[in-house]
């Protein structure tokens, strides 16, 4: 087995935009921001993914963290940007655990339908929740950062930053479990889990951790991302929210940790300059760039760095 | 076919469109109304046929080998671009036709003030459901039609034409979807979220069902009709929620569904 290079990689790559950040215009800040939040939604989508299993409902937990961020600066008045997001992040993951009992049984179309099924009884849910705003949704208070509050020209790098460092930290414990046997058991799920049962391995039960660290993350980039936006309404539960995750993780592959978030960033672009070009057409290129992407790369962006095959 | 397919959702605001902007114009020329619900069937059945097989020849055929998950997304992504091209083509503003719908009338049951038109929906969609499982039971090409989805290799072997029934099942069940549109057109506004919302709703109709199964299906859309409307009755803030709680509540214990087909373990 070669070196691995990844963790270098990862630490190369936040340096470098902690450092340029600074010089970047002020959009661009923010589209990173939002693509390292749904990078990190995505990274749970590829844990998923690796054992085969298409979750068609992880909007549930991106809601679900970005409404435990917002409800608790509005209950309690927390602002700071780490206590909502461990607060998002524990809130999804709890749901994530209890719903994982049922829906580690599942497999193939029907895991996928079930958990949509799950995440749209959430939306009908807030949609009929008037004190949490019904269908508008409600602002979130502007996050602090250990109780200071940046200066205004530097809100946007602070949030960026602040994101950069948790989506390296994830990435690299996501990047470390995939390497320990359960980990390692995602391909051999996907390929032949009678045989996974037959070497001893409960496939349920690797599917159920599995289960919970992707809606724990899903709720990390949820809380993320509404403290960058700073508002949340009940669309972030809708399945269409879903299917854009789904599109972002088969766009990236599932080669590497860095692959979702390079996948976020370039959906980002394409979601921005398209809708530039021609505002009422953007789905199109969205939907076209993603029949390319099956057809002619069927492992994602990734494989462009890498011909060859991965674990 | 094994395929779940999100275009689904694209022919039924594409019915929709094509029953209310042609209904439309041909009134607008002196039409009399009366014509008008042989217009929604041919509107639907144009739109359908001319774009189901250039679908299905021109990308889905290519695609029938990868998993059924991958299939899925690839129907996701070619609803994105139907969305597109529905807006491109009807604009975003809404289309009303409200002549098919008002020429009947309504009548009273007990209290209850029933319009005629809802009855001509019933019956359509009953028509079509028991000319699809006359055709799958009784006809040469619906039982061919259950061999192709059974074993895919074995029907070639046997001298199927495994494409052209890929091709016609397809078509026809676009049809469906396009005429299920059309007639819905003239009771609401015809919107861009169409297809949005009524992809989900099937996909709870035909998972509460079982996947691939009539009668199944048939059940299902029942259940989710009678669920909702008790739902708007009694406790309406529950309306949205409640048909996907039906939905994970059968899952959960009957995992593929009502009338779910058994299917064969590979080791």
């Amino acid at each position: 087995m070669s070196r691995d290079r990844t963790p270098r990689t990862l630490g190369l790559i936040l340096l470098a935009l902690l450092v340029f950040g600074q010089f970047l215009p002020q959009w661009t800040l923010f589209l990173v921001t939002v693509a390292l939040a749904k990078g990190l939604v995505v990274l749970g989508l590829m844990i998923l993914l690796r054992c085969g299993l298409v979750s068609f409902g992880q909007a549930l937990y991106y809601c679900i963290g970005a409404y435990a961020a917002g409800m608790l600066g509005r209950l309690f008045g927390a602002s700071d940007v780490f206590t909502l997001m461990l607060a998002g992040m524990a809130a999804a993951g709890l749901v994530g655990f209890v719903l994982g009992f049922l829906l580690a049984r599942y497999r193939s179309i029907f895991f996928g339908l079930l958990s949509l099924a799950v995440s749209m009884i959430l939306y009908g849910l807030l949609v009929k929740t008037e004190a949490l705003g019904s269908t508008d949704g409600f602002h979130v208070l502007p996050s602090t950062l250990f109780g200071l509050r940046p200066a205004d020209a530097w809100v946007r790098y602070t949030v960026l930053a602040v994101a950069l460092l948790v989506a390296f930290i994830a990435a690299l414990l996501v990047h470390r479990y995939l390497g320990t046997p359960l980990g390692r058991l995602a391909p051999a799920i996907k390929d032949n889990e009678i045989r996974v049962e037959y070497m001893g391995a409960s496939a349920r039960h690797a599917i159920h951790v599995k289960y919970v660290i992707a809606a724990a993350l899903a709720g990390l980039g949820g809380a993320l991302a509404a403290t960058t936006v700073g508002h949340i309404d009940p669309e972030m539960a809708y399945w269409t929210t879903s299917g854009e995750f789904i599109f972002i993780t088969i766009l990236a592959g599932t080669g590497n940790v860095i692959a979702p978030f390079l996948g976020a960033l370039v959906f980002g672009v394409i979601q921005t300059v398209a809708f530039g070009i021609s505002p009422n057409t953007w789905q199109m290129v969205l939907g076209g760039s993603l029949l390319v992407v099956i057809v002619f790369l069927p492992n994602g962006l990734w494989s462009l760095f890498r011909g060859r095959k991965l674990a | 076919m094994k395929i779940v397919n999100v275009t689904h959702g694209s022919f039924y605001a594409l019915g929709a469109y094509a029953a209310a902007s042609i209904t439309g114009a041909l009134l607008a020329k002196g039409m009399p109304p009366s014509l008008s619900y042989a217009v929604l069937l041919g509107s639907a059945l144009l739109v359908s046929v001319i774009v189901a097989p250039l679908i299905e020849r021109g990308i889905l055929r290519f695609m029938y080998a990868k998993d059924e998950v991958v299939i899925l997304l690839i129907t996701y992504a070619l609803f994105l671009i139907l969305e597109d091209v529905i807006k491109l083509i009807w604009g975003v503003n809404p289309y009303f036709i409200a002549e098919p719908y008002g020429l009947l009338g309504s009548f009273d049951v007990l209290e209850l003030t029933y319009p005629y038109y809802n009855l001509i929906l019933v019956g359509v969609a009953i028509a079509c459901g028991a000319g699809l499982a006359w055709m799958l039971g009784s006809t040469r090409t619906g039982k061919l039609l259950v061999a192709v989805i059974h074993d895919t290799e074995v029907s070639r072997a046997m001298g199927i034409n495994v494409d052209r029934m890929y091709l016609y099942t397809f078509t026809f069940g676009s049809l469906l979807a396009a005429i299920g549109g059309a007639f819905t057109a003239p009771t609401v506004s015809v919107v861009p979220a169409l297809g949005v919302e009524v992809i989900v709703l099937s996909f709870a109709v035909v998972v509460i069902g079982g996947l691939g199964s009539l009668p199944g299906a048939a059940l299902g859309a029942v259940m989710v009709g009678l669920v909702r409307s008790a739902a708007i009755h009694y406790l309406p803030q529950a309306e949205l929620f409640v048909i996907y709680l039906v939905m994970a509540m059968v899952l959960a214990f009957r995992p593929r569904g009502l009338f779910s087909i058994a299917e064969a373990r590979k080791i």
